[in-house]
């Protein structure tokens, strides 16, 4: 037995079932020995950073540690792109990276490069493993670092030499010791006790849900918790889903592309509880609209994200899912009012006031609003919807309908070319779930060598390409801040999205002005398998302000 | 503000590296960074001094903390603790101020550890603060070169 075989079966034995990857010298013994002593089975990606999303999407979908394993130098630099939006977005990873041997490490030889030292500020921890013997332990390790706290990306970089070097036996470790890492999952009581009678007094009471209630599957508990107590909620970007998006207690996302409303709820609140939320500057650009004149809970499992940005009245560390589940188990629960009447009135007024602002207008382009409303409503009930970033992101983030389904996106890092590769890692941990990319053609051109993965894996998704022939989102940036000059945002000589559909052997559709949008969103999502949807979008089309 | 950081980290290679570079990617202040082992072989004790405000401050204690190599972040304020300093300093001597640099060394508790012909190694171990008086004092005379070692703390003994 050789180190790479211990590779293998410490992967096997934390129940991986599929990995993404792309070979290459230095991590041909790890592929010889996944394929010699298991079944787990390597997806090859097109390019390295896609293996890093479609293991974020697959992580995401099933809550599992996702996998994604490439060599040396280029391959793991090309990596590293993924590995910072896992980071970004706290999404666990093991990103298992080959090396040159050990006696070359430093010499600048042939695909070389410092991987631990070039990931350092975006990985959760990174292993150089430097002898065979210690692979289960390391293994073992990342998959426990990786998966529990705030989760993240670990990286385990192994000189070819190591995963050559013969071991006496593989025993894989029944728990993991280290000193040094003990997150928090309880919060604290007395802090518990606070928030609880902070919430007895309140008026305007508001939770601001972010990822973190995803990331600790905790959705159905806030859900239950704002009912129960009559609360309404926003959220962040990357807490859309956390409500169902009708539910009338939801006001929707937060932030510079948020909802008004959203906005005037996180200022106008006398109590806010901001959950699982950096409150990083796309969310929240004025932090002294949010404290002011109001009392700032911060739930968060990580410690140095409270008072980073904010500083809070409470502060309370702890999984999100206890904690709520223990202020619901506290005796003085009984003293918090189940009635917000007033304070939800007020909300739904001012909404009705800006809602009446919108407008629509006709053109030979097909209007983004009414397509995303569309694919919204006409999708499956769990579908699974990934947009990609820039104004197709923001537009799916306003008018996006989540209802049993799940969004994701690329939030923290705000990676183009997230969607499609993300998509398919969540159709490959899901094969039954209907999984939609939505993207524009900047993105699209990121990321459209996937397609043949796609179809090596059969593993379908519905892309959506907004095409406008720009780079919008930028392109909407220069408007306002270049006094209208654009420079470098206008793709042209884009190929024909129809051929390149044939040429993937994929059903091509078009939307633009004239269409029936239901009937052409129909005919998209009821194909068997793959489908292209080439939306028509104006060049000049903004974002909602 | 100035704050001291005792911290214990596992004693291995790279995470030094991972130390210094969360103070450069997060823009923190490194005023003196100094490592050595303590009574576990497989623990070393890193001092750090830095300055920021509060938030700062209080950040820079919640990021080492996350350091999984990171064992305890000890925090205190200069006053609560004994800082020492130890420096070596080279100084360029003539006759006719022989006399005024050994003067000054005796008040100052330093020691005479090497001597040539023109030039003298200067040893001082004391709080930075008494440290940067003596530089001033020797600046007079030719400094020929300095090396210091950066500040070790440990907050004072309560019982």
């Amino acid at each position: 037995m050789i180190g790479a075989d211990a590779m293998a079966k410490s992967l096997a034995a934390e129940g991986v079932d599929v990995l993404f990857g792309y070979t290459g010298a230095a991590i041909c013994p790890f592929y010889d020995a996944l394929e010699r002593d298991t079944d787990i089975h390597g997806v090859l990606v097109r390019t390295e950073q896609n293996a890093a999303h479609m293991a974020s999407g697959y992580a995401r979908l099933t809550g599992k540690v996702g996998v994604c394993v490439v060599t040396s130098g280029p391959g793991a630099t090309n990596l590293l792109t993924g590995i910072a939006t896992a980071f970004a977005d706290s999404i666990p990873l093991v990103c298992i990276t080959g090396q040159v041997n050990s006696s070359l490490i430093g010499s600048d030889v042939f695909q070389e490069a410092d991987i631990t030292g070039a990931a350092e500020s975006f990985v959760k921890y990174s292993y150089l493993v430097r002898n065979a013997a210690d692979i289960p332990r390391i293994f073992k390790e990342a998959f426990h670092i990786a998966g529990t706290g705030r989760k993240g990306p670990v990286l385990i970089d192994v000189p070819q030499d190591v995963q050559e070097a013969p071991i006496q036996k593989f025993s894989y470790p029944e728990s993991v010791s280290l000193r040094s890492y003990k997150p928090t999952v309880k919060g604290n009581t007395v802090q518990i006790r606070k928030v609880i009678s902070e919430l007895a007094s309140a008026k305007k009471p508001l939770i601001c849900a972010g990822g973190g209630v995803i990331s600790s599957r905790a959705e159905k508990l806030i859900r239950e918790f704002a009912h129960r107590f009559d609360i309404p909620v926003v959220s962040t970007m990357m807490g859309i889903g956390v409500m169902p998006t009708e539910d009338q207690l939801y006001f929707g996302m937060v932030g510079n592309n948020g909802e008004p409303i959203a906005n005037y709820a996180m200022n106008n609140s006398d109590l806010l509880l901001v959950v699982g939320a950096r409150v990083a500057d796309r969310a929240v650009n004025r932090p002294d609209l949010i404290t002011e004149n109001k009392v700032l809970v911060h739930i968060d499992v990580d410690p140095a994200e409270i008072g980073k940005n904010v500083g809070p009245t409470i502060p309370l560390v702890g999984d999100i899912g206890h904690i709520f589940s223990e202020m619901l188990k506290q005796e003085s629960i009984a003293k918090v009012p189940e009635n917000h009447s007033g304070w939800l009135n007020e909300l739904y007024n001012t909404k009705g006031a800006s809602d009446a602002k919108k407008a629509k207008k006709n053109s030979e382009y097909a209007d983004p609003k009414t397509v995303i409303e569309a694919i919204s409503r006409l999708m499956d009930e769990n579908g699974v919807y990934v947009a990609d970033v820039g104004q197709n992101q923001i537009w799916s983030c306003r008018y996006h309908q989540v209802r049993g389904g799940r969004f994701m996106t690329s939030g923290g890092m705000g990676t183009m070319g997230y969607a499609i590769p993300a998509a398919i890692g969540a159709r490959i941990a899901c094969p039954g779930r209907q999984v939609i990319a939505v993207c524009g053609d900047g993105a699209f051109a990121m990321s459209m060598m996937e397609l043949a993965t796609m179809n090596q894996e059969n593993a379908g998704i519905k892309i959506v390409v907004m095409t406008n022939r720009r780079l919008g989102m930028v392109r909407e940036y220069q408007t306002y801040h270049l006094d209208g000059r654009y420079p470098m945002v206008r793709i042209e000589s884009e190929p024909d999205l129809e051929l390149l559909a044939r040429a993937y052997g994929l059903p091509y559709l078009k939307l633009d002005g004239g269409s029936d949008i239901d009937k052409v969103v129909t005919a998209f999502l009821r194909q068997y398998d793959a489908a292209i949807l080439d939306v028509s979008v104006d060049p000049d089309e903004d974002t909602p302000r | 503000m100035r704050k001291i950081y005792s911290v214990l980290v596992e004693n291995r290679s790279g995470v030094l590296s991972k130390v210094a570079g969360l103070f450069a990617r997060r823009s923190f202040n490194i005023d003196s960074l100094v490592v050595g082992e303590t009574d576990d072989r497989t623990v070393s004790c890193m001092t750090i001094v830095s300055n920021g405000d509060e938030r700062t401050l209080q950040q820079i204690e919640k990021q080492l903390n996350k350091k999984i190599d990171v064992i305890k972040v000890k925090t205190f304020d200069e006053p609560d603790a004994i800082s020492r300093e130890l420096m070596l300093i080279k100084l360029r001597y003539n006759k006719t101020n022989r006399r005024d640099i050994m003067e000054n060394c005796d008040i100052m508790g330093a020691q005479i550890v090497n001597i040539a012909k023109s030039t003298m190694l200067v040893q001082i171990c004391d709080e930075p603060e008494n440290i940067e008086t003596f530089i001033g004092m020797m600046r007079s005379i030719s400094i020929v070169e300095i090396a210091r070692t950066g500040t070790v703390a440990l907050p004072k003994c309560t019982e």
